[in-house]
């Protein structure tokens, strides 16, 4: 494990380098409408994507640990979950939804094979994370998504500055709806380092488990406020150049493997971070109980 | 089922009529809303044209205030008399106990917004150019958005540092579908140029969504501690 | 000319952020071996 570290964190920067090439360089075009400013897609969108899905991941952890708090709700868990992916399945292939899916531009296979993630990933973190090694998937996901979360919000604005002439559109409801994430998850957060309970854990799964409810009603919430509201013209439609998209694929790839070696750290380090307290709680328990032995004479039972 | 909704209306009384005899929190609620009216005044000219667009903001704005007022005590007093080890350690439904906590809540701020609203009548001259009874859809079901999420909160932040704080750090973020709902929806009522149809069921589904996940969740809050 | 200050904005705000987050790590990481190492003399 040691040496592998450091070796995948120079194939990562190499990674990083030649996405940040491809982007800055000849190999895409230049956009019709915005001019260069646009290669900011290529650093704003792949930190959206990979924020969700560490929030996602964080969201798995949080339902399985609440799930494993009683066998009957694990149990519980477990059959919901078999049923969602047994069901989605068998829904994706019915006559009145594949109409609605194509009529979306989407593959009836395709929904399916998505569908077929949930459980297969909800399993897959439940094998590779036992126990406690739950919670503390959570809170990594939890802390490294809303760094990747903050860069969003921070090249969002820098990029509508000027290509929209404002910084910010109350009704864009894609930056509206992360402002709302990072909110949540910034109270996750703070929730972790405030909470002194023995059950700080649970209380912070229950709380990612409220804000992924959230989620969706925050995204209509904005959508119908927009339609009342004339909004800006965002150039967010459309499809997109091949080169482009290809480019932008390669830059997600290398910041997936970023976040992946900062996951990894901040995983080791919460986990050193309860070595220590255990060391300490353990340490506190054994020297009382030594300096009791060590005050009494030798040779001499302690009555 | 009959014993949760006994329980629980036995457990709504008992706080009602222990708030009726002291009567401290909602005198203290009462002058303070007053106070969120008279500052709003002056900081918005209620004779200006755009007045009638943020009335709708600022009256939830000030009822979001009290509510958290309202549901930072809503424990303190279980707190204070160990009532809380005592109803874990009893047979009986967390939910009963929650269930009457997040009505009491509702009560008081519905009390509270009933002596609030004349008061913004009154200052900024309201009328409705759209229908009115929509209102009251809107003001049941927002209020009980934010008295659902936040007597969980409230039970959440129990044993939290800096617990006061911690309530309405947690309650906002996720409160924002509903506030978007509430205000926009009391915007089209009074200036009648959409239709609030749309926030209505929004605040509905959200309120079902948060009732049942509240519901079953607070059993492993209320033994977290 | 002035949009492109923008981009590289964005890109240096993207590293910074970054940068000032791993730094906490390793701030972290030295603070705890710290005590790893005081609780081992300890015993």
């Amino acid at each position: 494990m040691k040496p592998l570290f450091p070796i995948l964190s120079v194939l990562t920067a190499i990674f990083l380098a030649y996405a940040l090439y491809l982007a800055l360089g000849k190999a895409t075009p230049t956009d019709a409408l915005q001019g260069d400013v646009y290669r900011i897609i290529y650093y704003h969108v792949p930190s959206a994507w990979t924020a969700f899905l560490l929030f996602s991941i964080n969201f798995v952890a949080s339902v399985q640990y609440l799930a494993r708090a009683k066998k009957s709700r694990e149990a519980a868990a477990k059959w919901i979950v078999i049923g969602v992916g047994v069901v989605g399945i068998i829904a994706c292939f019915l006559p009145q939804v594949q109409k609605a899916l194509t009529s979306f531009g989407m593959r009836p296979s395709a929904m399916a094979t998505t569908v077929i993630m949930i459980p297969a990933f909800y399993f897959l973190v439940g094998w590779l994370f036992p126990g406690d090694r739950m919670d503390i998937l959570a809170v990594t996901t939890a802390e490294v998504g809303v760094v990747f979360c903050t860069i969003v919000l921070v090249t969002g604005p820098i990029w509508a500055r000027p290509v929209w002439g404002i910084w910010w559109a109350p009704g864009d409801i894609r930056l509206t709806s992360t402002l709302v994430l990072w909110l949540i998850y910034v109270s996750y957060l703070v929730l972790r380092r405030f909470s002194s309970s023995a059950q700080t854990q649970m209380l912070a799964a229950a709380l990612a488990v409220f804000g992924a409810l959230d989620v969706p009603l925050v995204y209509f919430s904005i959508w119908f406020f927009r339609t009342q509201h004339p909004q800006p013209v965002i150039g967010g439609g459309g499809s997109m150049d091949p080169r482009m998209l290809h480019v932008l694929l390669i830059s997600w790839m290398a910041f997936l493997c970023f976040a992946f070696l900062v996951c990894w750290s901040r995983f080791r380090l919460e986990v050193l971070q309860r070595e220590v307290e255990q060391a300490h709680a353990m340490e506190s328990l054994v020297g009382a109980g030594a300096a009791s032995k060590a005050s009494l004479p030798l040779g001499r039972s302690s009555q | 089922m009959n014993s949760l909704w006994a329980l629980t209306l036995a457990t709504l009384v008992k706080d009602i009529r222990l708030e009726w005899r002291s009567k401290d929190a909602l005198n203290a609620m009462l002058f303070f809303s007053l106070q969120v009216v008279v500052i709003f005044v002056f900081s918005f000219d209620p004779l200006a044209e755009e007045s009638r667009h943020i009335v709708g903001g600022l009256v939830w704005i000030a009822f979001l205030f009290a509510a958290v007022v309202a549901l930072n005590q809503t424990w303190a007093r279980e707190l204070r008399n160990q009532v809380l080890d005592a109803y874990r350690v009893s047979p009986a439904p967390a939910n009963a106990l929650f269930l009457a906590k997040a009505l009491g809540n509702f009560l008081f701020v519905v009390v509270l917004q009933a002596l609030m609203v004349p008061l913004f009548v009154v200052f900024y001259n309201l009328r409705a150019l759209g229908p009115a009874w929509q209102l009251i859809p809107i003001t049941l079901l927002g209020t009980w958005a934010l008295v659902v999420n936040g007597t969980f909160f409230a039970a959440m932040s129990l044993r939290t540092r800096s617990r006061e704080i911690m309530l309405p750090l947690l309650l906002f973020p996720i409160s924002i579908p509903a506030v978007i709902a509430m205000v926009a929806g009391t915007t089209a009522v009074l200036t009648g140029e959409n239709s609030a149809h749309f926030y209505i069921v929004l605040l509905l589904t959200y309120d079902v969504v948060f009732t049942t996940a509240c519901l079953a969740l607070f059993e492993t809050i209320l033994n977290a501690e | 000319m002035n949009a492109i200050k923008f981009l590289f904005a964005a890109y240096i705000a993207t590293w910074v952020i970054h940068a000032v987050y791993l730094g906490t790590l390793v701030r972290r990481f030295s603070r705890l071996r710290q005590q790893l190492k005081e609780l081992g003399k300890g015993k």
